[in-house]
């Protein structure tokens, strides 16, 4: 672990990513004050995840425990799983029902679901003796709150009062393709897993940002049509650099194209699968686009992988660790066939995934290889130096807006 | 001397985990039937009854697509299994069929050395004996922590 402080050299080019901000842990303090508590929009949870009054889960916010409950009045609130007395969880299970108030196990101060602290154990004391001090308001004590957004059925959170509001955030083309994966549907949860990487949260977060890396890691995908660069497709990255969408579309009138054979890529083989109906998908979308990956600064993702639905949450552990939490969704209108599909195409997915397994272990890769290489830098030049929307997805813009407004937020 | 059914259940076991743990995995499918069930999962999910698995195969050709794609394919560094197995419990016979569990311990050997724990958990089975050979018609692996480090490449 290193722990000088560096500084960031003036960010002229976007093109250059210095090794250091992945292994100092001035940079992870000061992420987790600038970005985690910053004027950012995390993910908390699905709001069917929590469909009832009284139901509760636990997350994380960067380092920070978070409580997302919801109320009678029906609405989300979330608050800092942090009691305000001592500073123990207040709440240890990750997820549960019927949950009235929440009661720290240390001394047995209680909080409604909305965060308020309401009770104190022996706050008057016993036989007149002991007890809190009268001049001890309650009301002026408690975790900290957070703003809550619902988008579409996400729910975000963010310790900040300057964040602009959801939809603000993100910008119409970024908020139109959550939409167009999740508005007006009522998403299942079919099953959660937690990846753990080796690596610094942002290691991953460029991996998902990089389109010009996919066809030629992941074989899976190339082979089979998911996902060529030469496919029609484009990658849109948002004003402020930090959300991008990466979609592809089969394009069935144009040929193979020779470009891959050409350059002897390992992503040509004849690979052939013996049981194809994994591939075999369902016309969602009624748009032609087989692959859109979209990512929200600074750690989410929705996935859309033919019919494999997913949203991915990042989650840093420690300056090399990083919990990659994994929920893969369905909708409560499929089919026995459509729930069978998805199944069947969340092979591709997750921590055993066909096309995402390597994503697990590059990231470690990285963190290895630059292990001796602090003042050495990551070249970032594919497709230009700007962080724009492109049509080419051979180009690395995404990656560079990630920096832009990774280096916005930090004020570097 | 004919074996018992425990006696061909634990053996069917031993042959599985030494399967993988020798790198025999296009041996693997065979000790499943044609028509299969093959899934890995977390206990969380399995306690709250949902679908979702980290592998899934319903054929014996995705469990060979699944080798064919370690093998050629996907990327992972090199690394092995080595299976502890508990004694198999057999919950319910009936007819061919057995249901049986049995507890694991998945220890991984990656190339630099290190040995970790890599899964703990039971597997859920449904043997089915057909002339004196047992083959899985179905199992259900499940991990007991919903944390899985780095990637799962090798089958458990």
């Amino acid at each position: 672990m290193l722990h000088e402080t560096h500084e960031l050299r003036p960010a002229e080019t976007l093109t250059r990513v210095p090794y250091w901000v992945f292994q100092t842990a001035e940079t992870y303090r000061q992420e987790q004050e600038r970005i985690f508590q910053g004027p950012s929009w995390h993910y908390l949870a699905l709001d069917v995840e929590l469909p009832e009054a009284g139901d509760f889960r636990t997350t994380r916010i960067g380092d920070t425990p978070v409580v997302v409950t919801r109320d009678n009045d029906g609405e989300i609130y979330a608050f800092e799983n942090r009691c305000a007395h001592r500073g123990a969880l207040i709440c240890l299970d990750s997820h549960g029902k019927g949950k009235k108030d929440f009661s720290c196990v240390y001394h047995a101060w209680t909080y409604d679901r909305q965060g308020n602290l309401k009770g104190i154990a022996f706050k008057d004391g016993v036989k007149g003796k002991g007890g809190m001090p009268e001049s001890f308001r309650m009301e002026d004590h408690g975790p900290r709150k957070l703003r809550i957004a619902i988008l579409h059925g996400l729910i975000f959170g963010s310790f900040s009062e300057e964040v602009p509001p959801i939809e603000e955030y993100l910008g119409d083309e970024i908020s139109s393709r959550i939409e167009r994966v999740l508005g007006g549907r009522k998403p299942v949860v079919l099953g959660r897993v937690t990846q753990v990487l080796p690596n610094n949260w942002k290691l991953y977060m460029e991996n998902v940002k990089d389109s010009y890396h996919a066809s030629i890691l992941h074989l899976f995908f190339t082979t089979f049509e998911l996902n060529r660069l030469s496919q029609k497709g484009a990658i849109i990255v948002d004003e402020s650099g930090g959300h991008h969408v990466s979609y592809s579309a089969i394009d069935t009138a144009a040929e193979k194209d020779a470009e891959y054979a050409k350059q002897q890529l390992r992503s040509e083989s004849q690979y052939k699968l013996a049981d194809p109906s994994l591939l075999q998908g369902f016309d969602e979308y009624h748009d032609g686009v087989t692959l859109q990956i979209l990512s929200v600064f600074p750690t989410f993702v929705l996935q859309q992988i033919q019919n494999a639905i997913a949203v991915r949450q990042i989650v840093p552990r420690a300056i090399d660790k990083t919990d990659l939490n994994w929920t893969y969704l369905g909708f409560a209108d499929d089919t026995p066939e459509q729930r069978l599909t998805r199944l069947k195409q969340n092979n591709l997915v997750g921590p055993a995934g066909y096309i995402s397994m390597e994503d697990g272990c590059v990231g470690g890769f990285v963190q290895r290889g630059i292990a001796g290489a602090s003042e050495q830098e990551a070249i970032l030049e594919m497709g230009g130096s700007g962080a724009q929307s492109s049509e080419s997805r051979v180009t690395e813009a995404s990656v560079r807006g990630f920096w832009k407004a990774y280096r916005s937020q930090m004020g570097m | 001397m004919t074996d018992s059914v425990y006696q061909m259940i634990a053996r069917a076991q031993a042959e599985y985990a030494r399967c993988i743990d020798d790198d025999r995995l296009e041996d693997w499918p065979d000790h499943f039937h044609g028509s299969c069930i093959y899934k890995i999962t977390t206990a969380a999910n399995h306690r709250e009854g949902l679908e979702g698995a980290i592998i899934f195969a319903n054929s014996k050709g995705m469990l060979r697509d699944r080798v064919s794609a370690l093998r050629d394919a996907n990327i992972y560094e090199r690394q092995s299994y080595r299976h502890i197995l508990g004694q198999p419990s057999i919950l319910h016979e009936s007819g061919s069929e057995v249901r049986s569990e049995t507890s694991f311990l998945v220890a991984r050997i990656v190339q630099d050395g290190d040995t970790d724990i890599f899964a703990t958990g039971r597997y859920l089975d449904l043997y089915k004996i057909e002339e004196g050979k047992v083959r899985l018609n179905e199992r259900i692996v499940v991990c007991d922590s919903s944390r899985i480090d780095t990637l799962m490449a090798l089958p458990l």
